[in-house]
């Protein structure tokens, strides 16, 4: 199994590597075309401001690279995001392989933002999700929220209902952050893995 | 539902805990990673490591435990102490820390908070508010709560939140080391003037404490040290107690 992780100046990606290690996969942090199309995973981590990151992935010629790629994607928390049709956050267009907006939380009484901290996923029967029960918790930290769309196979509510995992074809998203939720975001990871 | 955050705080030197630490069967009471490991397993929400190393020259292990931190454990942590630049943040989030503190800092030089917020994004900026009541007024205090700032704390904490922060760690120094129970009234009104999340710190003393921080003070997470550290409260009970007083908590 060769999973790559997408090598460019997001945050977290530090932390996905050490949780795929904790499942014992090696993952190689890569940019290169040629070696992205040889690998059987990829996996997309963002964190960061939406506008900025997708200037320096089209800097980067990563926009096209990503989309055309065949073997499974996850988008994580930016990644996921910067994956819909456009992002409210520097009025963006994202590389719009899922077709909904990402939207910022409206902060009101009882609803601070960013959304930061454990909240619980309702999930449909798909291979992402196997194993994870209803009311699993997961942990968040974003300002900006995809919308529910057709594509949706996980959901959560903060003030309203948000796609807290995505999936179409062979690009699959997660809001949260798999590898900082304990041993149900080890799960997901696994299953991922396990595609 | 989101939930109320239990976070467990460590003091770091020379890379190793301080402060007695009380676990029966632990092998290296000082050994960070292991009491990370315990307080996973244990439920804590996130955890959080402030260095008090003194010398400049030794702060650069904490890179490096930082690092052995974020192989070991799969909750969010967040890191500070000392902190005073873009480049040292940078470091920090690299090596995998999710959130960096900085307290004194941004009282000398606030416009860090913009830095930080603009390179990193806000969600990793924790600023720490140490403040204690004068007549009336809360005082903003830096330097470890010996230094008296000008800042009277809910400007500071609403001009922390207009520069980015995404988190405000408020300690009352009133209440730090008194078991008394968190400053919940001011706590409340900083919950209720600031959209940002608001980490109760200093005065955690009972299970009672903690639910009237979230009730009363309206507080998104708390933070312990000693009360955990000495085993006076398991996160377990305490997660248990919170739950069956209807406060939404991840069991």
């Amino acid at each position: 199994m060769r999973v790559a992780i997408l090598d460019y100046n997001a945050g977290n990606t530090r932390s996905v590597q050490f949780a795929l290690e904790r499942l014992g996969v090696e993952p190689i942090l890569t940019r290169d075309p040629v070696v992205l199309a040889g690998v059987d995973k990829v996996i997309f981590p963002g964190v960061g401001a939406a506008g900025a990151t997708m200037t320096y992935l089209e800097e980067m010629g990563l926009d096209v690279i990503i989309k055309n790629l065949k073997q499974p994607v996850l988008g994580i928390c930016l990644g996921m995001q910067l994956l819909c049709a456009f992002s409210e956050e520097g009025n963006v267009a994202g590389l719009g392989i899922f077709p909904q907006k990402v939207k910022r939380f409206v902060a009101n009484e009882g609803l601070k933002v960013p959304h930061m901290g454990w909240n619980t996923l309702s999930c449909e029967e798909v291979p992402l999700m196997a194993g994870i029960e209803a009311g699993s918790y997961v942990y968040f930290v974003h300002s900006y929220y995809a919308e529910m769309s057709p594509y949706t196979v996980a959901s959560c509510t903060y003030g309203n209902c948000f796609s807290a995992a995505l999936q179409k074809d062979n690009f699959y998203g997660t809001q949260f952050h798999p590898e900082k939720s304990g041993s149900i975001g080890a799960q997901i990871l696994e299953n991922f893995i396990a595609l | 539902m989101l939930t109320k955050r239990i976070i467990p705080c460590l003091d770091i030197k020379d890379g190793r805990t301080v402060k007695g630490v009380n676990f029966v069967g632990l092998r290296d009471a000082g050994d960070p990673i292991e009491l990370a490991k315990i307080y996973t397993e244990a439920g804590a929400d996130e955890l959080v490591f402030l260095d008090i190393t003194a010398s400049h020259e030794k702060r650069k292990t904490l890179v490096e435990l930082v690092e052995q931190i974020a192989q070991a454990i799969s909750i969010p942590f967040t890191v500070g102490g000392g902190i005073s630049s873009v480049e040292d943040v940078e470091r920090l989030l690299q090596a995998g820390a999710d959130k960096i503190t900085i307290n004194s800092a941004a009282v000398n030089e606030p416009n860090l908070i913009r830095d930080l917020s603009n390179n990193f994004g806000s969600q990793c900026v924790v600023v720490a508010i140490d403040a204690r009541l004068e007549g009336g007024q809360w005082c903003v205090y830096t330097g470890g709560g010996r230094k008296k700032s000008t800042w009277e704390l809910l400007a500071w904490a609403k001009e922390v939140e207009a520069l980015g922060a995404g988190e405000i760690l408020f300690t009352s120094m009133d209440n730090d080391g008194t078991k008394a129970g968190f400053a919940n009234d001011m706590l409340a009104l900083l919950s209720e003037q600031l959209s940002i999340p608001i980490i109760a710190s200093g005065g955690a003393g009972t299970m009672t404490h903690f639910k009237d921080a979230f009730d009363l003070g309206k507080a998104d997470a708390a933070l312990a040290a000693s009360i955990f550290h000495f085993k006076e409260i398991s996160i377990p009970e305490l997660k248990k107690y919170l739950s069956q007083n209807k406060i939404s908590i991840r069991l």
